[in-house]
């Protein structure tokens, strides 16, 4: 009788743990269904007045981040690394796109500076590309393929290891 | 200085509350009466320390005082007194701190009101209460420092996230708060009755006041939430199923489970264990939800942290669960009841029929909640629950809880017999019915719309029969005028004409939610200076768009003149506004708040050359008799719990 008894606390043993699970899962790490999917086309119109549009990257493996000077901590952590693998693979063919969601100019220009970024940056007025791309917060980062797939989605900051990784395996694809 | 004071403050007063744990311990255990005493005496200092530390924080948010770090975080030297005073619990720290200000006051309140009677129940209940509050000052001394220093001391804030830096603010977390932390009263008592034993009615009818005015707070502040969201947020609902939404739900529903299921035990005798059962699960649900909000560990758009907050909440919320389930297990002999039912067609079977709903509901409710968490961890998929779930659920459940609201307060205790259920509901049954089939003659084909009006009429109809012919009694038996009678009557019955009261409120408040989500309507349109949309019956002409400087933010405003059938109407000017430190904008709303209903208009872009504006234009019928409901709850509740002046004094054991 006595040990039936002890059931009873023990039901809340399952709700325990699963509410404990949570902690080792991101609810911000959502898969997107844009992955091996077309990249939308856009055009961005660069912080020096140039414009791109991504078609004209077909051919190239393309990493697409998007920032934001207000992102504090994340997108500061991860734009050196940003900046340093495109000064590693650029040779080998690899473009690197910034673009700022929901920032004014002036302070776009001040956190590429400040970063010494030398890939081509832009902002997104209207949240016109952000939303084509689906993106939930910032950063998140777009591993676009030679034949204009996207690859990979990355969300939060990338850390060095990462972000070669990903960038290997894009270099990897026909 | 502050921060020194303050942390020294909250370490004592931790001190304080294991003694008063000790104490009132030590006090129930040997039963001698001077420990307990010794334990009162260490609330009351308790919650004198709580309040030093609240006042420490204050003081150094209304001073702009930089050195501390959260006074760095959510206010800046040019907010307005009152928002730096809501600076308070703006975010966790201030917000936990808040949360036990709050809990060592109710202690208190019990150890003051309770000083002579109950002296078994009272050193559990205090131990209890205390238990709660030793386990925030826990949180706020080894994870949340809410006195942090902050090095170097900046020159100003960041200041409060703009859109609480408005009235509401002051009230609706006030509110939730009160509710959430009101729930532990009962709580204490119950977990104390089951501890020492006495499990009769003592602790019900105790702790029944405490109950009523809790579920109040929190069915205020969750009735405030969704207006403060209504009219602010500009996406123009009220209501969005989001976890943190959720988590004030379910408490909400248990709590109302427990308030009706109480009522069969002091009458009948039964579900001792069921009542013990929905008290323990309202206050762990209470904590769930804290836990929700702290921990990060679902998306919300409410939640305002992580880390090791999060596992210190869930570690309390297991130890909670463990304590009172395992406080029931060791009772459980002495628990099953005596009582059975004696007919399905009876009010108790009627009140127990309304638990099953709203615990259907609220099982509903949280597994809709944690089944992200489910699948991740059962499948490995990533998923989100949303509206359609919920509403698809709620609307059959919470129609017939509206049907059971017409039954239960009418049907008669024991046995219903045929001509008790004749007289009550044949009437009202034959209104429903009549103004049912007039409304579907009238055009009306949506089915559960029909379902609603049909319930809701019904319950109207027993209401107004009940209290008609309860009047009419009164006039013809005692010679009253049938004012004096209604009067007379409501007065005399505080308990259960509240309640009816109530349950008219619930009645408009659903009335309000069924024909809003069912009837509303939305159109967006880009308009040019002088060119006009329409939405039904109005027309909307964009007059001018102005930019302007406000003392924190630039705001921009469409003005449209609003015209309905070709008759003016005045203007609407809905904007946005533009602060410094925040990089999106944020919608400023107006609308034309009426019975029948609501125009609600919304700047969504424009552009800078005041060339065009997107205005979204919303018509939500009948959404105002949400809020006019929540205010009939409030008047019920009220009338419910003003003490009742009977002569014959049969109820003063109902007052706690």
């Amino acid at each position: 009788m006595a040990w039936k008894k002890l059931l009873i606390p023990l039901a809340a043993v399952p709700v325990v743990l699963l509410l404990a699970y949570g902690f080792w899962t991101d609810p911000r790490s959502i898969p997107s269904p844009l992955v091996e999917k077309p990249a939308p086309d856009f055009r961005l119109t660069l912080l020096d007045g140039s414009a791109v549009s991504l078609r004209s990257y077909l051919g190239k493996p393309v990493v697409l981040n998007f920032w934001a000077s207000w992102c504090y901590p994340a997108c500061y952590e991860e734009a050196p690394h940003l900046e340093a693998a495109w000064r590693a693979y650029r040779d080998r063919g690899l473009a690197v796109l910034g673009v700022a969601i929901q920032d004014t100019e002036a302070s776009a220009r001040e956190f590429a500076q400040k970063f010494n970024f030398t890939f081509p940056n832009g902002l997104d007025p209207g949240s016109k590309i952000s939303i084509d791309f689906g993106v939930y917060g910032v950063p998140e980062t777009f591993f676009i393929d030679r034949q204009g797939r996207i690859a990979a989605k990355h969300v939060g900051a990338l850390s060095p290891g990462a972000l070669d990784g990903q960038i290997r395996g894009l270099l990897a694809r026909p | 200085m502050v921060s020194t004071l303050g942390g020294f403050v909250l370490y004592l007063a931790f001190g304080v509350t294991c003694y008063a744990i000790g104490a009132a311990l030590w006090g129930a255990r040997t039963g001698r009466a001077d420990w307990t005493a010794s334990s009162r005496h260490a609330v009351l200092a308790h919650f004198a320390l709580v309040t030093l530390a609240i006042l420490l924080l204050e003081y150094a948010l209304i001073r702009s005082d930089f050195s501390l770090r959260y006074v760095v975080n959510n206010s800046t030297r040019s907010s307005l007194l009152q928002y730096k005073i809501a600076g308070l619990w703006g975010s966790l720290e201030g917000s936990l701190l808040l949360w036990e200000w709050l809990q060592a006051l109710l202690a208190a309140l019990v150890a003051i009101r309770y000083r002579v009677r109950h002296p078994q129940l009272l050193p559990h209940v205090l131990a209890i209460l205390q238990g709660i509050s030793a386990f925030f000052l826990l949180v706020m001394t080894v994870a949340v420092h809410p006195f942090a220093r902050m090095v170097p001391v900046p020159l100003d804030g960041r200041g409060l996230n703009p859109l609480l830096e408005v009235t509401d603010m002051l009230i609706h977390p006030l509110l939730l708060y009160l509710g959430y932390v009101g729930f532990s009263v009962p709580f204490a008592f119950a977990m104390a009755a089951l501890i020492t034993g006495r499990l009769s009615e003592e602790w019900l009818t105790i702790t029944r006041r405490w109950t009523v005015v809790a579920w109040l707070l929190l069915t205020g502040g969750i009735f405030y939430g969704g207006w403060w969201s209504y009219r602010t947020l500009g996406w123009g609902g009220y209501w969005a199923w989001d976890p943190v939404e959720n988590a004030s739900f379910m408490p909400w529903l248990t709590g109302t489970a427990f308030i009706h299921s109480v009522m069969i035990q002091e009458r009948k005798r039964m579900l001792k264990v069921w009542n013990l059962v929905l008290i323990a699960l309202t206050f762990s649900l209470v904590i769930f939800g804290t836990f929700l909000t702290r921990s990060g560990i679902l998306a919300s758009v409410h939640a305002f942290a992580d880390g090791p907050v999060g596992a210190l909440f869930l570690g309390f919320l297991a130890v909670l669960l463990f304590f009172a389930l395992g406080l029931l297990a060791y009772r459980s002999d002495r628990l099953w009841g005596r009582g059975q039912l004696d007919s399905l067609v009876s009010r108790e079977s009627a009140f127990l029929l309304n638990n099953v709903v709203l615990i259907g509901i609220c099982f509903t409710v949280f597994l809709g909640t944690v089944f992200p968490l489910l699948a991740e961890a059962l499948r490995g998929t990533k998923m989100s629950v949303g509206a359609p779930y919920f509403n698809r659920v709620s609307v059959p459940l919470g129609l017939a809880l509206l049907l059971l609201m017409g039954v239960g307060p009418l049907i008669a205790w024991g046995r219903a017999s045929l001509d008790n259920l004749r007289r009550n509901f044949v009437k009202p049954l034959l209104l429903a019915l009549l103004a049912t089939a007039l409304a579907g003659a009238l055009g009306l084909r949506h089915v559960e719309m029909l379902a609603v009006f049909f319930c809701s009429v019904f319950v109207v109809g027993t209401i107004l029969f009940e209290v008609t012919v309860a009047t009419r009694t009164r006039v013809r038996t005692m010679g009253e005028s049938p004012w004096a009678a209604f009067g007379t009557l409501l007065l005399g019955n505080r308990r259960r004409y509240g309640g009816l009261i109530v349950h008219l409120g619930v009645v408009l408040t659903i009335l309000g939610i069924a024909v809003s989500s069912v009837y509303k309507s939305e159109h967006e349109q880009t308009l040019k200076p002088g060119e006009s949309m329409a939405i039904g019956a109005y027309a909307l002409r964009l007059e001018r768009l102005l930019a302007g400087e406000r003392p924190t933010h630039i705001l921009v405003t469409a003005t449209l003149g609003v015209s309905k059938d070709g008759r003016a109407l005045g203007e609407l000017s809905p904007g946005q506004r533009f602060y410094p430190n925040q990089q999106s904008p944020f919608a400023s709303v107006d609308a034309r708040y009426r019975l029948d209903e609501d125009l609600y208009v919304v700047l969504s872009a424009f552009e800078r050359d005041g060339s065009s504006a997107t205005i979204k234009a919303m018509r939500n019928p009948m959404i105002s008799w949400i809020w006019i409901g929540g205010l009939v709850i409030l008047l019920g509740v009220i009338v419910a719990v003003l003490p009742e002046r009977r002569r014959d004094g049969g109820t003063s054991s109902a007052r706690g």
